[in-house]
């Protein structure tokens, strides 16, 4: 079958079997190895990416499920020389150690401050429709979805913690 | 000068804009093969039939391979050659690897492997530590067994004694990028492989075994792992010999990479031991004697199964002096996944019993573990311990070879073995006699010289105020029936070095190029500890220029060979040395030939800011090499480094396996709800010793990712098999590993300001595997609440699981 996707800003036309997910989709066809296969159950996070705005465990999904869809991955957040905010905070808070959780966690992380601008609330939140801004708390709570064994998560939380501030 | 910095990781920007290259992510021609392995879903019996023609038939698949198409056994083991790639017909486990398909998609090839038509002749397994004991089923002969003192008569004079025994879980690496490798066929027959390994050359032997190629042939590259974890130290080599396999037969390159499911269930985990106790006591809690019984369960093959017991072993003691001691390993051949190498390598379980003794007995007294825990310290360092006076520079610790002083070291019995593998048997005879008058020495006779706990302990106890805390603890329990805490401030005493001798040395090449940049390679690997790091600040510092002048190269069995596994800590202790060493070479010849050139004495020469000061001239470091190049100098260098002092028996248990310790100390604060057993960690304190901290920020990430990891271990990530010997919990969803969410509330790292008493690199400390154990202080804090809750001893189990802490809060009010 045909898919078309858009990939930071780039149309790609994919024929490919029913099954491809949207993970396998970025990473073999299109080649953006950027994005990691941890479990491929939607279970670690590794693979998080941005479809029109909003986070999504990429392997969860099929690719045949967003034909015109945006897609970012974290290749479209910047680059090595220019990086995009949250990657340069999780550079100088160094938010990871063996860096393979890294991808997921910046694109999670990037998304969870859109979230908390939206005022989504969280499990945690006081309430539906008041959330206490930044707070730790909301940040680990929402980023529970990304694992990391390295357990770099302090230095995680901080990055997040800067950008936000930076945001905000 | 680069050393001590914290400065950040070499790949830091590679790693946040996903740059950074994993084995999996090599571009490969389109041609590669993609493979997969077919597994046994049976723990124990015989292949009665095996028709792999419809798995030839589907989709996308180009080749099958079943044991008998091989070029040969293929053995993957790292130790005692049992461990044929694919089952000759016998089952050892549910996973074990039977057919290897080679298809055009990983997809393809997973799919495929279902169409097998298998039929099996089903035996009773042996699963458990009493069916193993029944059944004899065992490696080695018998238990190791060794002891000092009158243990038994010890424990019958001493006026007070418990008894009791722990039954300790293993653990999933996870390493979050699942094992790969890639092989790339290259004319001649010769093989490159592509690993994602701890171990490089294990992988060259492997694969050139298999191939019957001399090592020469196989070039081995890693350039990272994402997460190790001693899980691919010696689980990688059945991928990389299967790809080397499939590329020679074919012609074409082939990849391999476990999904995560089929990774929990094909490859080794922590080891679980079951531990039981006798300790003889005086009234302060004192220890006369204790002896303890380890059983573990080592699966299907023998792989590291043996140091992994013996380092248990070494850990018995953990922080304490005990005059009697006897101890009693048993090594139990089961059909479950062969265990291996996991951060820790069989210190944590004997530790963590040792600790469990120490809480025992407190409680038996009705004291605070922390005061018995002090009353049994080694005695402290201080007075005896000679220190440097001046903490010298110049730390290589090397001896220049030749130079005839030293009687060369006979290895025996490593000549037929994997030598390169921790999993090697050999020998180093032990010359008697060197513990100094005054100094206590350990169960197996190492002198302990260094022991800083008691200074490190009152430091933490004051940071942590943990008086205060434990008598609020007490206060709020008496008034809470539901919610109790506990708290706990346990020690870590870790022995560093390869426990076999000879793999304590390193090799390094270094190069300057005529334009002042430097070339690193060492035989270490990165996954994560900020290795290359670190060792390429030894290399910057050494020449004194800024550490961007130093590129990091993937790890290449063809630029240093015979290495050893980045394993056991050693990583920068081993070669940062050996970096050193090369660099230092360069930078004499450079000097002797500046000084030449401009009438200076060479040894005047200084290396520092980027420049060369070379008598009253200055010149840049790229003019310095400039100039060299042109006076037709070397500037290419090896570098070498073997650990002093060592020497070992294993047998006998007698010796000195360890060039030194590093220590560390932390007091965890845990809530548990008594209803439900679940529970938190409120607070951490941490105190560690690393040294002279070669990079602080790197190191204080080692400390917390290791204390979570050990935490996990403990609490959470619980692995059950059923009684047919399938892992039941083979994927996140039903194995647990710490979360973001999950760090406790206060959680506060400190390093301990000191050095290595030992001449290692810039006198830091190792602290890979270390941290791991601070773990064992929720373990500790989580008993301390349940005995809260009635008189009788918790006795709690780990994975201290919510069910166990709620059974276990039964069993104390049951009493
Ligand atoms: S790979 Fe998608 S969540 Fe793990
Ligand atoms: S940095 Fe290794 S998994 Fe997160």
């Amino acid at each position: 079958m045909r898919t078309t996707l858009t990939v930071n800003g780039e149309r790609h036309d994919l024929s490919h079997d029913e099954r491809l997910s949207l993970l396998d989709a970025i990473r073999d066809q299109i080649g953006l190895t950027g994005t990691k296969k941890g479990c491929d159950h939607g279970q670690c996070g590794a693979c998080t990416v941005h479809v029109n705005g909003r986070r999504v465990n990429s392997c969860l999904t099929l690719a045949a499920m967003h034909d015109g869809d945006e897609i970012t991955t974290i290749e479209g957040l910047g680059t090595p020389d220019a990086p995009g905010a949250m990657q340069a905070s999780f550079q100088a808070c160094d938010g990871f150690q063996c860096g393979f959780c890294t991808a997921g966690q910046i694109m999670s992380a990037s998304a969870v401050l859109e979230e908390i601008g939206r005022g989504e609330p969280s499990h945690v939140s006081s309430s539906l429709s008041s959330i206490d801004g930044m707070t730790d708390g909301e940040l680990a709570e929402r980023m529970s979805g990304n694992l990391c064994r390295c357990s770099a998560y302090p230095m995680i939380r901080a990055a997040i913690a800067r950008a936000a501030e930076a945001a905000e | 000068m680069s050393v001590s910095k914290p400065l950040p990781h070499d790949a830091a920007k590679l790693h946040v804009t996903g740059t950074a290259r994993y084995v999996d992510d090599i571009p490969t021609p389109a041609n590669a093969l993609h493979l997969a392995f077919g597994l046994s879903p049976i723990s124990a019996g015989r292949i009665k039939s095996m028709d792999l023609d419809p798995v030839r038939a589907a989709p996308g698949v180009v080749a099958v391979w079943a044991a008998d198409d091989l070029p040969g056994p293929c053995d993957c083991s790292p130790s005692n050659h049992d461990e044929p790639l694919l089952s000759d017909g016998t089952i050892h486990y549910a996973g074990q690897p039977l057919f290897l398909v080679a298809a055009t998609s990983h997809h393809a090839a997973r799919r495929a492997t279902r169409a097998a038509q298998v039929e099996y002749e089903e035996a009773k397994p042996i699963l458990t530590i009493d069916e193993a004991l029944a059944a004899n089923s065992r490696f080695e002969d018998g238990p190791r067994i060794w002891s000092r003192g009158d243990t038994a008569g010890a424990l019958k004079d001493a006026p007070h004694s418990v008894e009791g025994s722990i039954e300790i879980g293993g653990q999933e690496h996870f390493y979050l990028e699942g094992q790969a490798a890639l092989a790339m066929p290259q004319e001649g027959g010769d093989m490159v492989v592509h690993s994602s390994t701890q171990h490089p050359t294990e992988i060259q032997h492997k694969v050139a075994e298999a191939l019957g190629l001399p090592m020469h042939a196989v070039r081995v590259e890693t350039r990272r792992m994402g997460g190790g974890f001693g899980g691919k130290e010696s689980q990688g080599n059945a991928l990389a010999v299967a790809c080397s396999v499939v590329a020679a037969a074919t012609g074409r390159p082939a990849r391999m990479r476990y999904d995560r499911d089929d990774d929990f269930v094909i490859t080794g985990k922590r080891h679980d031991f079951r531990i039981a106790y006798r300790a003889g006591f005086d009234d302060d809690g004192r220890l006369a004697a204790v002896e303890f019984v380890h059983w573990t369960r080592c699966g299907w093959s023998m792989d590291l199964s043996l140091p992994v017991a013996d380092r248990a072993m070494l850990h018995a003691d953990n922080a304490y002096f005990v005059p009697n001691f006897r101890i009693e390993s048993h090594r139990l051949r089961t059909n479950m996944q062969s265990a291996t190498a996991f951060r820790g390598f069989g210190g944590p379980q004997g530790m963590a019993a040792m600790e469990r003794v120490v809480d025992h007995v407190a409680h038996a007294l009705g004291r605070d573990p922390l005061e018995v825990r002090r009353v049994n310290y080694y005695a402290a360092a201080g007075g005896s311990a000679p220190m440097p006076a001046a903490p010298s520079r110049d730390a290589s610790g090397q001896k220049k070879t030749g130079d005839g002083a030293e009687a060369p070291e006979v290895t025996r019995g490593a000549m037929e073995e994997d030598a390169t593998s921790r999993g090697a048997q050999s020998v180093t005879p032990v010359h008697e006699g060197h513990a100094a008058t005054g100094v206590q020495t350990t169960p197996y006779g190492m002198p302990v010289e260094d022991f800083i706990l008691h200074e490190m302990t009152d430091a933490l106890a004051e940071r942590c105020d943990y008086d205060a805390r434990r008598a609020a603890v007490a206060r709020r329990n008496a008034a809470n029936p539901v919610l109790k805490r506990g708290i706990a401030l346990t020690p870590v005493k870790f022995g560093i070095s390869f426990t076999l001798t000879h793999l304590n040395q390193a090799g390094a090449l270094v190069h300057v190029y005529q334009d002042g940049s430097i070339v690193m390679n060492h035989g270490g690997t990165e996954m994560g500890q900020g290795l290359f790091l670190k060792v390429a600040q030894v290399a910057a510092d050494r020449f004194g220029v800024g550490i961007e002048a130093v590129k990091i190269t993937a790890t290449d069995t063809a630029k240093v060979p015979n290495t050893s596994a980045t394993a056991a800590s050693s990583g920068s202790d081993l070669n940062g040395m050996a970096v050193k060493a090369a660099c230092d070479e360069i930078r004499g010849r450079m000097a002797a030939h500046l000084a030449a050139l401009h009438q200076a004495d060479a040894g005047s020469v200084r290396f520092e800011d980027g420049q060369v000061h070379v008598g009253g001239q200055v010149l840049s470091f790229a003019e310095a090499a400039k100039e060299c190049y042109l006076g037709r100098v070397s500037l290419s260098a090896t570098g070498f480094y073997k650990t002093p002092k060592l020497e070992w028996d294993r047998i006998k248990g007698q010796g000195r396996p360890f060039f030194y310790f590093a220590y560390g100390a932390a007091c965890s604060e845990v809530v548990v709800d008594t209803l439900t057993g679940e529970h938190r960690i409120l607070s951490t304190h941490i105190l560690h010793d690393c040294g002279r901290s070669l990079n602080p920020a790197v190191d204080r990430g080692q400390i917390e990712g290791g204390f979570v990891q050990g935490v996990g271990w403990l609490t959470s990530e619980e692995l059950v098999w059923d009684d047919k010997g399938r892992l039941r919990t083979h994927a996140p969803s039903t194995y647990k590993i710490p979360a973001c969410s999950d760090r406790p509330d206060v959680f506060e790292v400190d390093l301990w300001d000191g050095e290595n008493r030992e001449e290692t690199i810039y006198r830091s400390k190792a602290v890979g595997e270390p941290p791991f154990m601070l773990g064992i202080s929720v373990l500790m804090a989580l008993s301390d609440a349940v005995a809260a809750c009635g008189d009788a001893y918790p006795a709690l189990d780990a994975p201290a699981t919510p069910e166990r802490v709620l059974a276990a809060i039964e069993g104390v009010r049951g009493a």
